[in-house]
């Protein structure tokens, strides 16, 4: 018997583009359109442009191997998800997997909030496939994996996000799968509940089972993982060693113009409301550049675009090196005071603004991510690449001396000399 | 790596192959079956979150038939003066009233079914002909507890049942086959097309009208008796009659044969049309 876990012969998946806009239609303006338009309406009866997501995608995956997927928000590393964990069809080509297929990405599902925590395990469990004497088998070290042995009696609905989370993923973590699939999971809660993600990632891989990883997160990419494939506009441009394949990514496909605008194509639907624009770097004199002077203030402006209200929105940028090591995260609404007076998002057009001061960064690249999402209630967007910059470091502290500084930053500091005695 | 193999040796895995479909499609009935205890869970789900969300759930499922009753009897009973095929109006109406409510309640359900869980069906794989068939089975319940008042009313107009009472799961899983072959249609519909979701109360409304539930079979003129059947809804809420009361005026054994195949035949025609558009379920929600 061979080893093949997973194999991906010239797959391609098409959508139409109004599916992307508006997934549905209604029945009413079906029968109107084809009313006047018979003819064409019979002839495609999508009446839509199509384009495809994924195309000519070949790769095949041993058991044991952990295989990182790479690429932009809409270069289809998601739809090849939903593909092999047999959520969508696809529209060309075969898949042949061998063995159950289990996702990180579906923490939580069918959880409901008017059960009890013993009630939802039963009910995650039977959803992700697992027999009731399986569930039965594993209860216990559920519960004790989750940490929530008291509340086990208790609706969800009273938890805290964080018990609802430990508990989402206990089931999903016990499911053991042959092959696991992780999407991005770590971007969702906090620091813990990502460390014990990362953790379980790691055993599996250590268990000799197979592990599809898609990430933005580069350090993670580079430690879990032993192969990448890179993704760009639905197609794999390439299969490597991790090392080189992040080095390729990184080094390939960042716009140089100061600011980076999303095709219609690229603000997928599963974001709705939420439809990025743009996001800018701009100079003090209000030109959209991407080689700053560090000892010039910054700003930094997402554009955006709200199709309905959202409560409790927030927009942040994470501030990162260009090997992907973060250096800090903020949100439009971290002031308490702003927080409260914007609970509610209405509709319409926004540009949020950050400046960032002068003296901040040191000599390099630096990557900006953006994310849009309400707390503990949905991230609607997220591009941990969306664009990046160049810092000069003409007059900053220490110029003087010829020699590199270690670390992304370089504050001008206060400092005092005393002389005591 | 070396746990590779000891792990290949325990359990072959399962060869899943992933290719596009077209057209029409197999049922895949063994898959459903393979996932027969996910009905179990979800039908429990629904059952619980529903009783569990409302303390009115009870009484709601007593109140609803009963105050409709309450209301036929008056206009159309008392009123409009409506034959009763010789038994009392009120109890007349409720036999009616209650398979009929059970039916309209879970193509309810069933309908909007797919939408609701839109967010499982986007998310993972399962046989997606589990959601409608798990929403029918949980609407069992209210039945259920509007038949305790169903069986006050037969105490209190001292009749007696017959062995024709026998018939009443049959008559029950009838009226389920038809809620769940038109959900099957109607759900599948709603996902690709959501005022659906509009037009469903509207023609369960007047499914009701062409259905005996306020009159009788026997006011239409014998000759198209057998025509009227195809509404497999007069065959369930007839036999209902027939099994309860032991009216024999309006059922016939050809009207219930007519109504149950009308019936299956609409199952598996939604059946296979809720396959087919299946694999647009998880693009679309």
């Amino acid at each position: 018997m061979s080893n093949l876990a997973v194999r991906v012969e010239d797959i391609g998946k098409q959508y139409n583009i109004f599916q992307e806009t508006a997934r549905y239609i209604t029945l009413r303006e079906k029968i109107v359109e084809t009313l006047k338009t018979p003819v064409k309406t019979l002839l495609n009866p999508t009446g839509s442009e199509k384009f495809w997501a994924l195309r000519h995608v070949d790769f095949t995956l041993d058991h044991g191997q952990v295989l990182g997927v790479i690429g932009k928000n809409g270069a289809g590393k998601s739809t090849l998800l939903k593909i092999l964990s047999r959520v969508v069809e696809p529209t060309e080509g075969l898949a042949e997997i061998h063995g159950r297929v289990g996702s990180l990405l579906e923490v939580g599902t069918g959880f409901h909030p008017e059960l009890t925590g013993r009630e939802n395990i039963f009910l995650n469990g039977a959803i992700l496939g697992m027999k009731k004497s399986e569930i039965e088998r594993k209860f216990d070290e559920i519960v004790a994996f989750s940490e929530i042995e008291k509340f086990i009696d208790t609706p969800v609905k009273r938890y805290s996000s964080g018990m609802y989370m430990r508990l989402a993923f206990a089931v999903s973590a016990h499911l053991e799968p042959e092959i696991l699939v992780v999407d991005e999971v770590l971007a969702v809660g906090d620091a813990e509940f990502q460390r014990k993600c990362l953790g379980k990632m790691s055993d599996v891989a250590s268990e000799g089972r197979t592990v599809i990883f898609v990430s933005h997160n580069m350090s993670a990419i580079q430690r879990l993982t032993q192969e990448c494939i890179i993704l760009d506009k639905g197609a794999m441009v390439l299969r490597a060693r991790t090392p080189e394949a992040v080095d390729y990514y990184l080094t390939n496909d960042f716009s140089a113009s100061g600011e980076r605008r999303y095709t219609e194509e690229e603000s997928s639907s599963a974001a709705y409301p939420f439809k990025p624009i743009a996001v800018r770097v701009k100079n003090p004199s209000g030109q959209v550049t991407d080689s700053l002077f560090s000892v010039d203030p910054l700003t930094i402006e997402v554009e955006y675009q709200l199709d309905a209200d959202i409560t409790g929105l927030r927009i942040g940028i994470y501030m990162m090196t260009s090997r992907g090591e973060f250096i800090f995260t903020s949100f439009d609404t971290d002031e308490p005071e702003k927080f409260q007076s914007m609970s509610m998002r209405k509709a319409g057009h926004y540009i949020s603004r950050c400046v960032i001061p002068a003296d901040t960064f040191n000599e390099g690249r630096f990557v900006i991510g953006i994310n849009a999402s309400s707390y503990m209630v949905k991230r609607y967007f997220s591009d941990e690449r969306a664009m990046n910059f160049s810092i000069n470091t003409t007059g900053a502290p220490g110029m003087h001396w010829v020699e590199i500084r270690h670390g992304p930053i370089r504050p001008r500091l206060d400092w005092r000399i005393e002389e005591i005695a | 790596m070396t746990t590779v193999n000891t792990l290949e040796q325990k359990r072959k895995p399962p060869v899943v192959v992933i290719q596009p479909s077209r057209g029409w499609v197999g049922l895949k009935l063994k898959d459903l079956w393979l996932y027969r205890e996910l009905v179990y869970f979800l039908t429990w789900r629904d059952i619980k979150v529903r009783y569990k969300q409302s303390v009115l759930g009870i009484l709601w499922a007593i109140l609803k038939p009963f105050m409709a009753m309450v209301v036929f009897t008056i206009f159309f009973g008392n009123f409009a003066k409506i034959p009763s095929d010789g038994v009392p109006y009120p109890i007349f109406s409720y036999t009616a009233t209650l398979p009929w409510e059970l039916f309209a309640a879970a193509l309810g359900v069933a309908s909007r079914s797919m939408v609701s869980n839109s967010n499982m069906v986007s998310k993972i794989y399962f046989p997606r002909m589990i959601i409608p068939l798990a929403s029918v089975m949980s609407s069992v319940v209210d039945f259920f507890i509007g038949f305790t008042i169903l069986i006050g009313m037969m105490i209190f107009y001292k009749v007696t049942p017959t062995i024709a009472t026998l018939w009443l799961p049959l008559l029950i899983l009838l009226a389920l086959i038809t809620a769940l072959g038109v959900g099957f249609w109607s759900s599948a519909l709603m996902v690709r097309y959501r005022d659906v979701g509009y037009i469903m109360p509207f023609i369960a409304n007047l499914w009701m009208y062409l259905t005996p539930v306020v009159y009788p079979s026997s006011m239409i003129p014998e000759k198209w008796r057998l025509l009227y059947a195809l509404n497999p809804m007069t065959g369930v809420v007839e036999g209902f009659r027939y099994a309860l009361l032991g009216t024999t005026q309006s059922v016939s054994g050809g009207m219930i044969l007519v109504s149950s195949l009308i019936a299956i035949a609409v199952l598996i025609s939604g059946m296979f049309y809720f396959r087919r558009m299946e694999k647009q379920f998880a693009d679309m929600i």
